[in-house]
């Protein structure tokens, strides 16, 4: 990329800037001591052509929408539209949610995100032993269609996509929207969202677990061709980095096991379903962390985009231009969030932020300042949506594509994720893929490795948390929080029992049998599901029958 | 001769909260301050975390719960273990949980509540003077 004249004064140039910084015989030279990102990646002090020479413009760096889309998927990007405002939220009962989406409708957001309660969330009903203390505390309660119908109320599906948060009863929830639309009269090739449904990054991090690995996958996979053929506008999986992050990933960790899991995805449905991989790869999304470090996140999406559009072609041989294409949505670094002084927050948030929209994400979601207490309150996420609407209207970021692209320093970080990020690929490959490798407990001992040699540099000071271990206030004074209702979970089990008792019970055991029979056999499990959800038959007794058939699988407890 | 008895702790996570970062963190760093820790791993109920403790002959249980369910979870382990007879052991927690509840859970019995971002030799410390160890050789 550069002639060799360049290179040569660029060598030359940074001899002589050492040698200045030398002779200055200043103590508070800092170009000796090792500083490194938050993932520990270290960084110097000065980058010049030299750290790029290598590159090929047209082939590493080259255009948005062209292959490998290093600069961004589509060719306009924010130019030809802004990032999807979705910020996830979900809260006590349905009707609770629903007000609250509400209101981020009316303060501008333009997507919809779903928060499930931990019930909800593992397949349990409000009413079950399990769920006692948790209903509605982190997110919504859904036991039956009838929640899912209350939720929605007024929300017209055909002109707003939802994301759903949910990963071993995504199939539940998916058909109870599937259902909903339908109700509204919203036929289902015009419905669009997402439901996460990704298990591989279940048994690594975020761990809402319930069946063992091979019929997790094989659920994903019914999903998938589910919504090739009948949803085509449905993200049906979103591949995500995020909470192997927030578990204490590094930032190549992150994006490796992230792109590993989507290979096992995409392999799984080929070999499964015999499906062509471009019939459904293009509907194949992702999902990052955008942490602290600015540049070695927008580093960390430029590497995705460019590692993944080079594993559909040159792997996966995907024909298919989008099939090429990484889309992904981002969410501000929860774990970064501090319980010392709260408003500072705010200020992470936003470099978060930026760092996602400079990295070209196609949705944001950003953390409220509270989140270290408790679930945001209105007034906390009123200032989290404006957060991206500033940087969208008032920073002049969104002005040109992929402003970093020819950086030194942002171009070299992009090859050193990249690189080591294909080095833990290769591991894994040769352990047999990622399920084997989650059984070996590959993934999780990196992270938990990761996680507490992070907590070793802040306890010790190398990494610095303004508010935590420098900056400290004398006092905090409490802040206003979020408080659920706690007659939720008396109220949501009366209605479950209202619901139980008005359904036709014969309709509703005679679609889970039929869903137990579609279970043990190789039939997509979807269209049993929704004629489950249709019955009223409850999430518990739908993920019953799944637990029954599959087994449970328990969490080994490594650390 | 040395008898002084190694620290036996339970990390455990109640409910079903599956955010373990903070507890294997705090488990690794028991272990390597020379406690004997034992993990009980996610989604344990209050009556097998009490039943653990009893079985696996603990001085101290540590809980975490960032789900918001705290009040009843840990609250409901306390109750078990001196209704088993084992309201000796020290129970403390960590995880979410805002100002007006740690008074709550304090009066309820958990020992202590250290917060998001408190450092490991804090809660170490804390352990080797607040907590001995229970069991007679």
């Amino acid at each position: 990329m550069f002639s060799d004249t360049t290179l040569a004064q660029a060598r030359q140039g940074l001899k002589n800037w050492f040698a200045t910084i030398k002779e200055a015989k200043s103590d508070d030279v800092s170009v000796d001591k090792r500083l490194s990102t938050i993932s520990d990646l270290e960084v110097k002090p000065i980058y010049t052509p030299e750290d790029i020479k290598d590159l090929d413009f047209a082939s590493d760096i080259g255009y948005p929408g062209d292959y490998p889309f290093t600069r961004g998927c589509q060719p306009t990007m924010y130019r030809g539209k802004i990032w999807t405002f979705r910020m996830f939220s979900g809260l006590g009962s349905g009707e609770d949610t629903n007000k609250r989406w509400r209101h981020l409708l009316s303060e501008g957001e333009t997507g919809l995100s779903t928060a499930f309660d931990f019930p909800t969330l593992m397949g349990y009903d409000s009413d079950s032993p399990r769920a006692r203390g948790e209903v509605g505390k982190c997110g919504v309660a859904i036991d039956t269609l009838v929640d899912f119908e209350i939720l929605t109320k007024n929300i017209p599906l055909d002109k707003v996509t939802t994301s759903m948060t949910i990963n071993p009863p995504a199939s539940v929830m998916w058909a109870m929207y599937l259902a909903v639309a339908e109700k509204q009269g919203v036929s289902w090739d015009k419905i669009g969202g997402t439901i996460q449904n990704d298990m591989l990054k279940e048994f690594i991090a975020q761990k809402t677990l319930m069946c063992p690995p091979e019929p997790s996958i094989r659920l994903i996979s019914d999903t998938v061709e589910f919504g090739t053929k009948y949803v085509p506008r449905w993200n049906t999986i979103s591949i995500s980095g995020y909470h192997i992050r927030e578990a204490g990933a590094t930032a190549v960790q992150e994006l490796a096991f992230t792109l590993a899991d989507g290979i096992a995805y995409v392999q799984d449905v080929i070999d499964r379903k015999g499906l062509d991989v471009d019939a459904f790869a293009p509907r194949l999304s992702f999902f990052f962390d955008s942490h602290m470090d600015l540049f070695e996140e927008i580093a960390k999406f430029r590497a995705a985009r460019r590692m993944w559009a080079k594993i559909m072609r040159n792997r996966f041989k995907a024909k298919n231009p989008r099939s090429w294409w990484l889309r992904f949505h981002t969410q501000t670094a929860g774990c970064s969030l501090t319980h010392q002084q709260p408003y500072n927050n705010i200020v992470r948030t936003t470099s978060e932020a930026l760092a996602a929209v400079l990295g070209g994400t196609q949705s944001l979601h950003t953390n409220s300042f509270d989140e270290e207490f408790c679930l945001p309150s209105e007034f906390a996420a009123t200032i989290a949506l404006r957060t991206q609407q500033i940087i969208a209207e008032e920073t002049g970021v969104i002005n040109t594509i992929d402003p970093l692209a020819g950086s030194y320093f942002v171009e070299a970080l992009t090859n050193q994720i990249e690189q080591e990020a294909w080095e833990y690929i290769e591991k894994i490959d040769k352990m047999g893929g990622m399920l084997a490798a989650i059984e070996k407990g590959f993934p999780q001992r990196e992270v938990a490795n990761a996680a507490y040699h992070f907590k070793q540099q802040v306890d010790n000071g190398e990494k610095t948390v303004v508010g935590v271990n420098k900056y400290q206030a004398k006092e905090e004074p409490p802040i206003e929080i979020l408080k659920i209702n706690e007659k939720i979970e008396a109220e949501q089990i009366k209605r479950l029992q209202e619901v139980k008792q008005a359904r036709d019970n014969r309709k509703a055991t005679q679609a889970l049998n039929d869903l137990r029979a579609a279970c043990q056999s190789e039939k997509n499990v979807m269209p049993y599901v929704i004629e489950a959800v249709k019955a009223y038959a409850t999430e518990q007794e739908i993920c019953d029958v799944y637990r029954e058939v599959f087994g449970e699988y328990r969490d080994p407890g490594y650390f | 001769m040395d008898s002084e008895r190694k620290i036996r702790v339970l990390v455990a996570k109640p409910g079903l909260d599956g955010h373990d970062r903070g507890a294997k963190v705090v488990a690794r760093g028991f272990r390597d301050a020379g406690f004997e820790v034992v993990y009980t791993g996610l989604h344990q109920t209050p009556e097998q975390i009490a039943n653990a403790a009893i079985q696996e002959d603990v001085d101290l249980v540590g809980l975490s719960c960032l789900s918001g369910a705290h009040l009843y979870l840990f609250l409901e382990v306390v109750r078990l273990l001196k209704e088993k007879g084992a309201g000796d052991i020290t129970v403390i927690g960590g995880g979410i949980i805002p100002a007006d509840d740690i008074a709550k859970l304090k009066e309820g019995g958990i020992k202590e509540v250290f917060l998001p971002g408190v450092p490991l030799n804090k809660i170490i410390k804390w352990v080797k003077e607040n907590v001995k160890p229970l069991r007679v050789v």
